[in-house]
């Protein structure tokens, strides 16, 4: 992360593909194995974790004069879980199929890392419109692999691609199971990886 | 109350082996591919994290059953569970500093990372969602906690031996721990249907 400001686009970019939460950091990985067995769970939680993570850095940014720093991470888990209780109830009314199978995974995202980091890095220091952005490209970003992930999930495990039929024929059972998902995750992780050190000459995810 | 021996024992296997959290439920990811790089740091973690679990789910049993079905508060069980964890977390830290030193240095590292682990807020938030009693959800803690445990340690074993192999450049580190992961994964799902409960 540099020191020098970035334009609010920068910001959102950067949150979308330099610092991709499941590509590039890395983290939060949970969800993006047990929901993407198909693109509409997948997209659910995305827009779940945008909405979390924007209103996340907007509130810490707008409190960050007036938290404590000794108290600050009950403070901002507390923010947190409140955000998170917000989509928990407003999905399991509006969206009621899709919460019955992902509806454990909306409320874990209180114990997101992803969530938590970026509060913490980011939206403590600085000002409210560019921690909007940042959340905002940060909540995109891992939309963004959850779609690409739940994707090729979908089309190889059902043959379907939300929910419609698009090749007949055997799928391959394996990509919905469990095992297709870490498979999947591995596959495309390594994918990026060598797209990243084949043409822009970097040294690859931040391998733990 | 009667305890149901036979019912606790099959709450522990099914969810130490069958709904194994890691590769069933795939919660835990994130401390799974951090911690399982060396045997040593494995063991420790999932000696702290069956600890904590086990108490943190009786906290949370305690407080939900008492305190917030009476009051009927379950709306706020999310905020009410993350906040008894990283309280427990947080207290637990500060009294092993005191108490145990030697302890401290050895697993302290390890309650920090805990907080951010999704494991840990699962198991109450099902505790509730399944109306466990205490010791069905005592059992349910510790046979996660088992299942965690077990999981970082066959691939912390694994991953020991991967120092050494030659992988292809842009899979080294994590992408073949994720298709590592996968392949146990694939061997976990033998157990599905050994215990119906």
């Amino acid at each position: 992360m540099s020191l020098k400001p970035k334009t609010n686009w920068e910001l959102i970019k950067n949150g979308m593909f330099g610092e991709n939460t499941i590509f590039r950091m890395a983290i939060s990985l949970c969800p993006s194995i047990a929901v993407t067995n198909g693109m509409k769970n997948g997209m659910a939680l995305g827009i779940a974790v945008v909405f979390v993570q924007t209103m996340v850095n907007a509130t810490v940014s707008l409190m960050r004069n007036f938290i404590h720093p000794k108290i600050r991470i009950p403070i901002f888990m507390l923010i947190i879980a409140g955000y998170v209780t917000i989509i928990d109830l407003l999905m399991a009314t509006y969206a009621r199929p899709i919460y019955k199978e992902i509806g454990l995974y909306i409320q874990i995202i209180v114990a997101f890392a992803s969530i938590f980091a970026r509060a913490e890095v980011f939206a403590n220091k600085n000002k409210v419109v560019s921690s909007v952005c940042d959340g905002l490209g940060m909540g995109i970003g891992f939309l963004l692999a959850m779609l690409v992930i739940s994707f090729f999930r979908e089309l190889l495990g059902k043959g379907e691609l939300f929910g419609y039929s698009i090749i007949s024929g055997n799928p391959l059972l394996i990509m919905i199971l469990p095992t297709g998902g870490f498979l999947a995750v591995g596959l495309l992780m390594g994918f990026f990886n060598w797209i990243d050190m084949r043409f822009f000459g970097g040294k690859g995810a931040s391998g733990v | 109350m009667g305890i149901d021996w036979v019912k606790l024992f099959e709450l522990v296997v099914s969810s130490a082996l069958i709904n194994n959290f890691v590769f069933t439920m795939f919660l835990g990811l994130c401390i799974f591919f951090g911690v399982s790089k060396k045997m040593e740091t494995a063991v420790g973690m999932s000696i702290t994290f069956t600890a904590v679990m086990v108490v943190s789910a009786a906290l949370s049993w305690v407080v939900y059953t008492f305190i917030m079905v009476p009051l009927d508060l379950g709306f706020l069980k999310i905020i009410v569970f993350i906040g008894i964890v990283a309280a427990f977390v947080q207290s637990a830290d500060i009294i092993m500093k005191k108490v145990s030193p030697t302890m401290y240095y050895k697993l302290g590292v390890y309650l920090a990372l805990i907080t951010t682990n999704c494991i840990i807020i699962a198991v109450p938030l099902k505790n509730a969602g399944e109306h466990y009693n205490f010791f069905e959800s005592m059992a349910f803690a510790l046979g996660s906690g088992i299942g965690f445990g077990l999981a970082l340690i066959i691939m912390a074993s694994i991953r020991e031996k991967l120092e050494v192999a030659d992988v292809p450049a842009p899979f080294r580190g994590l992408p073949i721990s994720f298709i590592l992961a996968s392949l146990i994964a694939l061997a976990f799902t033998g157990f599905s249907g050994l215990i119906t409960l």
